[in-house]
C-alpha cells in the first residue's frame, strides 16, 4: 500500500460545544480523487478550513507529504503543495481575471519583497497565467474585470488560481456549486483530465457528479466519519442509505 | 470595495498613457503651477502664496505616505502624523544640541521613524478594523504626550530651529536657508515620493499589498504570508512621512507636540479621502483642496469649519473616489 499523501487522524473541531469535526479520520492516496459527502450541516466546509488552515484544529494531527502540517499557517500549508477552492468563490473583484491568477502564480514564484519592477508586465507572471486561464477555458475573458464575470466562469476562475498556486493537492469546496448543468458538465471533464496531475479531495453536493469522478468517497454526519469505500461500497452501505442517500440511493 | 467598475480593465497603467486621463493632468498642472510658484507669486504681488504651497507640498508628501498603506493596503492609520513629529524633533533636538549636518540628521530621523514604525506596525497590524484604528491613535498620543512633557526640548511650546540641516558635499553646498532652495527641495521630494509610490504599488509588492486589502482569505490561502508585506508598507510609509515632517521642521524652523496631535493625524486622512484613495495623485489633490479651502474660508470667517464640514460630507456622500472620482466622472472615464 502506498504511503498516504494527506493523512489525518482524530481530528477535532467545535464551535462552542458543537463538535463540527468530530474525531476524523482520513487518508488519501496520491493520485486519487477522494469525495467527501453529507448532508448540509455535515460539517464538510469545515474540515476543509482546518485542513487548509484557515481554522485551527481542536485537536488531532494532519501529515502531508511527510510533513506534520498540525500547526502550520494556511499560507504554509499552499506553499507545501496543499491549495483549496471555496465554495463561495473568492476571487480579487476589483482586478482583471489575468491579475488574479498572476497574484496566484507570483506567490508560486517565491516571496514578493519586490518593491520597484511593474509586476504587470513581467512575462515570467503573465505567461503563465494566460496559460492557465486558457486550460481552464477564459482565454478571451483574460483583461474582464473578475467581478464582472458570469457565476460560471468565475467558478472556472477560482479553479484557475489554484491550479496557479503549483498544488500537489487540490481541496475542491463544491466547485460545481450554482453551475448550469453543461458548466457543471464541462468541469467534470476537466476535473478528471486534472486528475492526471493532482490528488484531490472534493465536496460535492451533485451526487452523479461524485460517483463518477470520485475513486472513493467518505460520508460525513454530524462531524463524524460513518463510512469510507468506493462508490460502490458506499452506495451499499446500509448506514450510508439511511443517514443519507435516502431515498436518493434506493431509486 | 464595491466600486462601479468598467467592464474590462487597462492593463499595465503606463505614466505615458495615465497623461490621458483629468486627475493625472490635473495634478500635473498643480505640479507645475508649484515650480513656477517662486516666481510668479511674487511677480503677481502675492508673496504669501510661496510660503503656503511649500506648506500644501509638505502635506502632500504626508498625505501620499498614508494613502500607501491606507489607500492601497486598507490600514486606516489614525495616528500617521506622530512620524511628522519623530522625524522633526530628531533634527530640531540634534539642531538644539548642534548637530547640523543634514547628513546626520536626515538619515537617522528616517532611521527612527523606521523602527518606531515597526515596533507600532508589528504591534497594531495585529488586529483589524476599528482597533487598528484605536492603536495606531494611541501610539502616537503616546509620542505626543512624551513630546510635552519633555521641557529640555520645549515640552508644549515647542523647539526652536536656528540652523536649518547643512549639506555640504565639499564641491558644493546645498543652502537650506535659502528659501529657494529649500523650497525646491520639497517640490523635488514630493514627485520623489509620487514616483516611489507609483513603483511600490505596481510592483509584486504593491500587488500583493491591494490584494490583502481586497481579499485576505484568498490571499493567505494561495500562499502569501500577508502580515510581513504589511508590516514592510507599514515602515516604508512612515519613512516617506518622516521626509516629510524633517522639511516641516526644516521649513517652520520650529516642531511641537502639536504636530503629531491626532487632529493632524484626522487632517491626513482627510486629505487621502478627499483627494481619493488609492489613487496616485489623489493625496495631492487632496491636500491641496484641504489647505487652501481651509486657507481661503478661514479669511473669511473664523467659523470656517462650519462651510468646510458640510463640504466634506458632500464630497464623501456624492463623489466616490473623491475629488479624483469627480474629475474622472468630468471626463467621462470611470476608472476608480
Amino acid at each position: 500500500m502506498t504511503e498516504p499523501l494527506l493523512a489525518v487522524r482524530g481530528l477535532c473541531k467545535s464551535f462552542g460545544g458543537i463538535a463540527a469535526t468530530d474525531n476524523v479520520d482520513l487518508d488519501i492516496t496520491p493520485g486519487e480523487i477522494h469525495a467527501i459527502i453529507g448532508p448540509n450541516g455535515a460539517g464538510k466546509t469545515t474540515l476543509i478550513n482546518v485542513l487548509s488552515g484557515l481554522l485551527p484544529s481542536d485537536a488531532g494531527t494532519i501529515h502531508f507529504d511527510h510533513a506534520n502540517i498540525t500547526r502550520a499557517s494556511a499560507p504554509a500549508r499552499c506553499r507545501r503543495g496543499l491549495a483549496r477552492s471555496f465554495q463561495i468563490t473568492s476571487i480579487f473583484r476589483n482586478v482583471s481575471a489575468l491579475d488574479n491568477v498572476a497574484l496566484a502564480v507570483q506567490s508560486a514564484a517565491g516571496h514578493s519583497f519586490r518593491l520597484w519592477r511593474p509586476a504587470r508586465r513581467d512575462p515570467a507572471l503573465r505567461g503563465p497565467a494566460r496559460a492557465l486561464l486558457e486550460r481552464v477555458g477564459l482565454a478571451d475573458r483574460a483583461t474582464v474585470m473578475a467581478g464582472n464575470l458570469a457565476h460560471g466562469e468565475q467558478r472556472q476562475l477560482e479553479i484557475a488560481i489554484v491550479l496557479a498556486t503549483r498544488p500537489k493537492m487540490l481541496l475542491l469546496d463544491e466547485p460545481m456549486a450554482g453551475m448550469g448543468i453543461e458548466e457543471s458538465e464541462r468541469l467534470l471533464h476537466f476535473l478528471r483530465e486534472l486528475k492526471e496531475q493532482y490528488t484531490m479531495l472534493l465536496i460535492e453536493h451533485d451526487m452523479d457528479a461524485v460517483f463518477a469522478l470520485a475513486d472513493r468517497i467518505t460520508v460525513l454526519v454530524y462531524g463524524r466519519v460513518i463510512a469510507t469505500g468506493t462508490p460502490q461500497e458506499i452506495r451499499a452501505n446500509p448506514d450510508v442509505r439511511r443517514a443519507y442517500l435516502g431515498d436518493e440511493a434506493a431509486a | 470595495m464595491t466600486v462601479e467598475t468598467p467592464a474590462t480593465v487597462p492593463q499595465s497603467p503606463r505614466l505615458t498613457t495615465r497623461l490621458r486621463d483629468a486627475r493625472t493632468s490635473v495634478a500635473l498642472l498643480l505640479l507645475a503651477i508649484a515650480a513656477i510658484t517662486p516666481v510668479a507669486a511674487p511677480a503677481l504681488g502675492q508673496p504669501f502664496y510661496v510660503d503656503v504651497t511649500a506648506r500644501i507640498m509638505i502635506w502632500a508628501i504626508a498625505a501620499t505616505s498614508l494613502n500607501l498603506i491606507l489607500g492601497y493596503g486598507g490600514m486606516v492609520s489614525f495616528g500617521h502624523a506622530v512620524y511628522l513629529g519623530i522625524a522633526g524633533y530628531t533634527v530640531g533636538i540634534l539642531a538644539f544640541d548642534n548637530i547640523t549636518n543634514g547628513f546626520i540628521q536626515w538619515p537617522l530621523a528616517l532611521l527612527i521613524c523606521g523602527l518606531i514604525a515597526l515596533v507600532f506596525g508589528a504591534i497594531s497590524l495585529r488586529t483589524k478594523g476599528v482597533y487598528f484604528i484605536m492603536i495606531t491613535l494611541a501610539f502616537a498620543q503616546m509620542l505626543f504626550f512624551l513630546g510635552i512633557s519633555v521641557e529640555k526640548y520645549g515640552s508644549d511650546d515647542g523647539l526652536l530651529i536656528f540652523t536649518r540641516s547643512e549639506f555640504d558635499f565639499g564641491f558644493a553646498e546645498l543652502d537650506l536657508s535659502d528659501a529657494t532652495t529649500l523650497y525646491y527641495v520639497i517640490w523635488i521630494l514630493l514627485i520623489g515620493s509620487v514616483y516611489l509610490s507609483h513603483r511600490i504599488v505596481n510592483s509584486r509588492f504593491g500587488m500583493v499589498i491591494q490584494g490583502a486589502m481586497a481579499n485576505e482569505t484568498r490571499m493567505q490561502a494561495i500562499g502569501v504570508p500577508t502580515y510581513r508585506y504589511r508590516l514592510t508598507a507599514f515602515v516604508i510609509s512612515g519613512m516617506m512621512c518622516g521626509v516629510a515632517g524633517l522639511l516641516s521642521a526644516n521649513f517652520e524652523r520650529f516642531i511641537s507636540p502639536d504636530v503629531m496631535n491626532w487632529p493632524r493625524s484626522g487632517e491626513l486622512i482627510v486629505m487621502v479621502v478627499l483627494g481619493g484613495m488609492g489613487t496616485l495623485f489623489g493625496p495631492i489633490l487632496g491636500s491641496v483642496a484641504f489647505l487652501l479651502l481651509s486657507e481661503i474660508l478661514s479669511t473669511w470667517t473664523e467659523h470656517w469649519h462650519l462651510i468646510f464640514g458640510p463640504f466634506l460630507v458632500l464630497v464623501v456622500l456624492f463623489a466616490r473616489g473623491g475629488l479624483s472620482g469627480i474629475l474622472d466622472r468630468l471626463t467621462g472615464r470611470a476608472d476608480r
